[in-house]
């Protein structure tokens, strides 16, 4: 109940005419780059970040935010018209919102993919209302080892359960946490890994980073294939909303199923990605006639729609309550909170309460906004990819300079952005990882500081990770996943053993 | 009610050859990237080794935490290393195809000589000729076009970066002499 209060509070914060604009901004500008080829909800906010500096950090935050949302739900628009999934969670959409707009059904695929969008996040952002207070004030009492050892869980379950290679993983995952740490050493104030380099002095800032990583590598990318597009115009009315609408109910199991999948893998860094897959493959394995799916099912572009965004939304829990992002967007949006000045983990909602609850409730606003936005608009959006590539692939290299360059006022970092643009590009194409990268630039410093809090406070014993029952469960569960794979293996293959010798008893 | 014709078609009359060479394997940049990532791991490791990996009275020395870390990356790519030499399938697989090079390329070149531009234009001028060049000779958009994108993106992005929310951008002798 108290934290009904709070949000009550938040949504006071919120409604201003000036953050209120800001939404709509946000969200328009969300949609865009969620419907350009070649940029996607974390490169959009990477790239607009810099646009908040002079704002205070809510409706900064509020901004970011609704771009973020507005990515999402432009996602689904190309994924649907075009079968061209602007990003990798939007795959599963397209298996059946594809074949719906080729049926002459597209309005009623993307109300369904907008609609169940809203869902999904609407169920993480109750989940964040009422769980994030309460895990946020349980983390109070962590101490340094505590700290350490859920960001040793987070590292380890990246490379545990994550799909790609391992070794990838764990590259990716350690040069991140290396080039977090450049520069000069916060306890000690020596120099580090900077050889003498005076523009090395103040470290590799995350953001120009990432801008390379994502935005200037998806331009390349995108320039390297085909550009030509063919798709199908829409435009939706109010009938067909109300149609799909009426027609909800008859998939609550579906839907309920997808957000709570959304919100585990969403909670847990298992990604939007599998989330969507997840949805997807359960709502036709429950199915009575799951061999219709795949041909235009309006099931199929709920379930997975549903999940990745309980998934993304979700992903903001971790990050608010601990300091730790569930997503490479929550790492940039945690990138964001750091840069005004805020120290972002469990004391937020002691010492920032305005600013907390003004996002949650911004989360619920942006979503109702962000819904009807779309839907009243999807002609508009859709003919943006009538644009000319030449003419947008130009525009976003401005933007990623300007964005690298206002971070730190600093020439060398547009130089920067270019060089991980080529190491994003490479990256890519041989399969290493981007997230985990992304999450260890930005967690770096943090885990570094909780390890050697941690070794000074036990004299340097690795013990301490398992001095108490909180600290020594985390420690042996990020061991476990870290593990996991040759785990499963054996226990498959004992399995495999025992099996025909109880079918002989 | 929605509409079942193909209605937005954009052509892509620079489309890469299905058939271009492949100029490099996938397997030898997967060599490569492992060579050149081994070496930083070798590189930041004596870096590090040098800055003190050992225990001092204050706690662990500034270059304990990373030391380790270029163990764990120097591990990952020596493993990277050998499954890429040891995998005949990736020997194959097209890393990048002539034309695809090409066209990366197309937007590399430009890219790098626009950060080159910055420096010495300052970022407005030097978005102002990339705008407008990409989009006459790469993209074949008429001159007029291309001039008056170029023009309004990069007044969009003045008004709004310097003159509404007050983001220090570099600048040029043009701003220098219209006294910004």
């Amino acid at each position: 109940m108290e934290a009904l209060g709070l949000l009550l509070h938040g949504f006071s914060v919120l409604l201003t005419w000036k953050i209120l604009a800001l939404m709509m901004v946000g969200l328009v500008l969300g949609v865009f780059v969620g419907v350009l080829p070649g940029l996607g909800g974390p490169n959009g906010v990477a790239i607009l970040l810099p646009l908040t500096f002079s704002m205070d950090p809510t409706s900064a935050i509020v901004m970011l935010s609704c771009i973020y949302w507005g990515a999402l739900f432009g996602g689904a628009i190309t994924s649907i018209l075009f079968n061209i999934p602007g990003e990798a969670w939007s795959v599963a959409t397209t298996f059946d919102g594809y074949p719906m707009a080729q049926q002459g059904k597209a309005a009623e695929a993307l109300t369904a993919a907008f609609t169940s969008s809203f869902i999904g996040s609407l169920v993480a952002v109750m989940l964040i209302t009422f769980l994030a207070p309460m895990i946020s004030s349980f983390a109070l009492k962590f101490g340094p080892p505590e700290f350490f050892a859920v960001y040793l869980l987070t590292f380890c379950s990246f490379v545990g359960l994550g799909r790609e290679a391992k070794h990838k993983t764990v590259i990716s995952m350690a040069l991140g946490l290396l080039i977090a740490g450049i520069g000069m050493d916060t306890v000690s104030g020596n120099l580090r890994m900077t050889f003498g380099s005076s523009d090395l002095l103040r470290g590799i800032n995350f953001l120009v980073a990432v801008i390379g990583l994502f935005g200037i590598s998806e331009i390349l990318l995108t320039m390297e294939e085909r550009l030509a597009l063919r798709g199908h115009a829409a435009k939706i009315n109010l009938r067909t909303v109300l149609n799909v609408w009426m027609d909800l109910p008859r998939y609550w199991a579906t839907l309920l199923r997808s957000s709570v999948i959304g919100c585990w893998l969403g909670i847990t860094p298992g990604g939007a990605i599998a989330a969507s897959f997840m949805g997807y493959n359960l709502a036709k394995r429950f199915s009575k006639d799951s061999e219709s799916f795949g041909k235009g099912r309006i099931e199929g572009v709920f379930a997975p729609e549903t999940a990745a965004h309980a998934s993304g939304t979700a992903a903001l829990l971790p990050m608010l309550a601990l300091g730790i992002p569930g997503s490479g967007t929550a790492a940039i949006l945690l990138g964001g909170l750091m840069v005004w000045g805020l120290n972002p983990g469990p004391l937020l909602f002691v010492e920032h309460k305005d600013f907390v609850w003004g996002l949650i409730a911004s989360m619920y606003l942006g979503n109702v906004v962000g819904l009807v936005l779309v839907l009243c608009t999807v002609p508009v959006f859709a003919s943006i990819l009538r644009v000319p590539f030449a003419a947008v692939a130009p525009m976003i290299v401005v933007s990623c300079a300007i964005g690298a360059y206002a971070i730190q006022n600093a020439m060398f970092d547009i130089w920067l952005m270019l060089g991980f643009g080529v190491v994003g590009y490479v990256f890519k194409k041989i399969g290493i990882p981007l997230a985990p990268f992304t999450l260890a630039l930005v967690l770096g410093s943090r885990a570094e500081d909780a390890f050697r809090l941690a070794m000074i406070g036990s004299g340097g014993s690795l013990g301490v990770f398992w001095s108490n029952g909180l600290v020594g469960t985390i420690t042996t569960l990020a061991i476990t996943l870290l593990f996991w794979p040759v785990i499963d293996r054996i226990f498959t293959d004992v399995g495999r053993m025992l099996r025909p010798a109880s079918a002989a008893g | 009610m929605s509409n079942t014709d193909l209605e937005i078609v954009v052509e892509d009359p620079t489309a890469p050859d299905d058939e271009s060479p492949s100029v490099v394997s996938r397997r030898t940049i997967e060599i490569v990237a492992s060579l050149v990532l081994l070496a930083l791991a070798v590189l930041l490791g004596y870096d590090n080794w040098q800055t003190g990996i050992e225990w001092d009275s204050t706690g662990p020395q500034p270059g304990y935490f990373p030391f380790y870390l270029s163990v764990i990356l120097g591990g990952a790519s020596l493993y990277g290393l050998i499954s890429a030499l040891l995998s005949p399938g990736a020997k194959i697989e097209t890393f990048v195809t002539r034309a695809q090079l090409r066209r990366v390329l197309l937007v590399f070149v430009p890219t790098a000589l626009f950060c080159f531009a910055t420096q010495f234009l300052g970022i407005y001028v030097a978005s102002f000729t990339l705008i407008a060049g990409f989009m006459r000779w790469i993209g074949q958009i008429a001159w007029w076009k291309s001039l008056l994108t170029a023009f309004v993106f990069t007044a969009i992005m003045f008004v709004t970066f310097d003159v509404a929310f007050d983001v220090i951008m570099p600048k040029g002798p043009l701003e220098a002499a219209l006294g910004r």
